[in-house]
């Protein structure tokens, strides 16, 4: 027997953090998928402390919003209970791992896209979502620099490493505009402080992107072309199989405690 | 998470050397001193210890496998990030006993190699499957607890390296087995099927926690030279009483039943359990255990898969070392 999903009141604020908490959930499902089978140890132990760090940003995210919403759902309810039509990341962190280079350039572009949205949002008025960003700064900081260490390696490392490193940009570039998206749930709360407005962030994230890729020895795409959808619960195909997976157990026994 | 009572010492090749060192080296671990790695030690001891830890470490790498089953399905995001937080453990004990393994003179690529190859052995414990969340909670409580035991004397092991790492994995296997009995406990006071679920798994995996200790002591060979030089201060069948008594008021508690219907107490308060099945033992260290395969096939995986980015990092590191010197020639 399945269990329904729950239902959502998507106020702008609860709008604003489920989607925020669903891309570091789902980022750091990607990465536990790691866990035992990366290139080398130090690197399985890396890519699981990443995992670790935005599994936390998540917990602490669902819990705000459920606390906002304040209609009895908790941080496992909208993780274990929501259907791929109500989850709300970005494009880019639902899209498989593939080979290493394809889950260190999208952790990548993210990570050198979070940094700078945490650091701007410490100065949020809201003041648990500027606590949030104050601790989830510090780690994606460590995260973009793991990355970019690993996009020189690759880059300029072997003629195969440059090629994969290269395919997974060329891949995942059209899923970088989605960052910097804004809706008009979203206005207002850029217009009241509680927001950064993302669009802003763009040339300085463009600036560290290009410059890394440059060291790398890779080169950043012609094409302009973005996907859209993930913020409003159009997804890949991917998602609804991670999901499947994530929420087996608490859709094969409704309502147990584990 | 665990070494293996596989440990059997090298006597039979142990080359009669200089006789003043041999006793010289003796007498200090009669007095309970630590070996160093640039101490002399006879090379029976080095090979004894190179081959126990490396084991130990593939353990570690290994039983990565069986709970990372898990990881991606957690019931819930706070096991979610215990079981991932716990197999990240795995990982550094097993990169912290490569490492210990190295002071001997081994290096960590040909241990590996050993491994893959099928050549040298990792705990049989690993090759049996996880086919429920309730696994999860009885490889924390028992094989976890298992590995403590085994431990717990090995933190005053005469090698000074793997003592002190037997200390360090010691305290967070401590915290993985409290953490498992926790997910038992959930589990024991949920609904009738978690509590099924629990039986069930305590069920499958009993047996062979038992058989993690080694074979019975009769059997068990060399042991007399590991426990002159201290590697090995109690029996297997010791270990293994020890583990039984302190389990069997455990289950008690969480209201299962250890699956053993000739179980008794006897006159001095220790558990007496029915005789091991030594052939699948026999069987799971030959190959045939339920998942040897799955095992070896996905680390092999992981390792060729792998060989390309370990390829750039070294193509990296070279090239960036060349330009260094030539700016530094300018």
């Amino acid at each position: 027997m399945a269990i329904a999903s729950i239902s959502v009141s998507e106020t702008p604020l609860v709008l604003y953090t489920l989607r925020r908490a669903d891309d570091a959930l789902i980022l750091g499902h990607r990465l536990s998928e790691w866990c035992g089978h990366a290139p080398m140890l130090e690197e399985d132990m890396a890519l699981a402390n990443m995992g670790l760090d935005l599994l936390g940003q998540a917990r602490e995210l669902y819990s705000y919003a459920a606390k906002v919403e304040g209609r009895g759902n908790d941080e496992d309810k909208f993780a274990y209970l929501r259907d791929v039509r109500q989850y709300r990341n970005l494009l880019l962190l639902e899209q498989p791992n593939g080979d290493f280079a394809q889950t260190m350039v999208r952790q990548f572009f993210y990570s050198a896209y979070a940094d700078l949205y945490w650091r701007a949002m410490m100065k949020s008025s809201d003041a648990t979502l500027a606590a949030i960003a104050a601790k989830s700064e510090k780690e994606s900081a460590y995260h973009l620099r793991h990355t970019s260490e690993w996009m020189v390696r690759l880059g300029d490392g072997t003629e195969e490493s440059h090629a994969r490193a290269q395919a997974a940009i060329d891949h995942l570039w059209a899923f970088t505009g989605e960052m910097f998206e804004a809706d008009a749930s979203e206005r207002g709360l850029i217009d009241a402080g509680i927001s950064v407005d993302s669009a802003s962030l763009r040339p300085q994230w463009l600036k560290t992107v290009a410059d890394v890729v440059d060291e790398a020895t890779l080169a950043l795409p012609k094409n302009d072309w973005m996907q859209q959808g993930g913020r409003d619960g159009r997804h890949s195909e991917h998602l609804g199989h991670l999901l499947s997976e994530l929420q087996s157990m608490q859709r094969t026994f409704p309502g147990a405690a584990w | 998470m665990y070494t293996q009572a596989l440990n059997t010492s090298d006597a039979d090749d142990r080359h009669v050397e200089d006789a003043a060192r041999a006793a010289a080296f003796q007498a200090r671990i009669d007095a309970e001193e630590r070996i160093e790695p640039n101490d002399w030690m006879p090379a029976a001891y080095r090979k004894t210890l190179t081959r126990q830890i490396s084991q130990h470490a593939h353990s570690e790498i290994v039983g990565m496998l069986p709970e990372g089953n898990w990881i991606t399905r957690a019931p819930s995001l706070r096991r979610k990030a215990a079981l991932l937080a716990k197999v990240q453990d795995e990982c550094g004990h097993g990169l912290y006993l490569y490492a210990a393994a190295e002071t001997l003179g081994a290096s960590r690529e040909e241990l590996v190699d050993l491994m893959l190859s099928g050549k040298a052995k990792y705990s049989s414990i690993f090759n049996y499957p996880t086919l429920t969340w309730a696994d999860i909670g009885v490889i924390g409580w028992l094989v976890d607890g298992a590995a403590i035991m085994n431990q717990i004397p090995l933190c005053r092991c005469s090698y000074g390296p793997y003592a002190r790492a037997m200390i360090r994995v010691g305290k967070e296997e401590s915290f993985h087995q409290r953490q498992g009995y926790e997910i038992m406990l959930t589990l024991a006071r949920g609904s009738e099927e978690q509590k099924a679920m629990a039986q069930d798994a305590l069920n499958r995996w009993w047996w062979p926690v038992l058989m993690m200790f080694g074979p019975p002591d009769q059997v068990s060979q060399h042991s007399d030279t590991s426990t002159k030089w201290k590697i090995k201060r109690f029996s297997n069948d010791e270990l293994r009483q020890k583990f039984v008594d302190a389990t069997v008021p455990q289950a008690q508690y969480l209201g299962l039943t250890i699956p053993d219907p000739g179980m008794k107490q006897n006159a001095e308060g220790h558990w007496e359990y029915s005789s091991i099945d030594w052939d699948e033992f026999k069987q799971v260290l030959a190959g045939n255990g339920p998942c040897n395969r799955d095992r070896l096939a996905a680390r092999r995986k992981a390792h060729d898969e792998g060989a390309w980015v370990r390829e750039a990092a070294q193509a990296y590191a070279e090239k960036r070392k060349h330009r260094q010197l030539a700016q530094a020639a300018e």
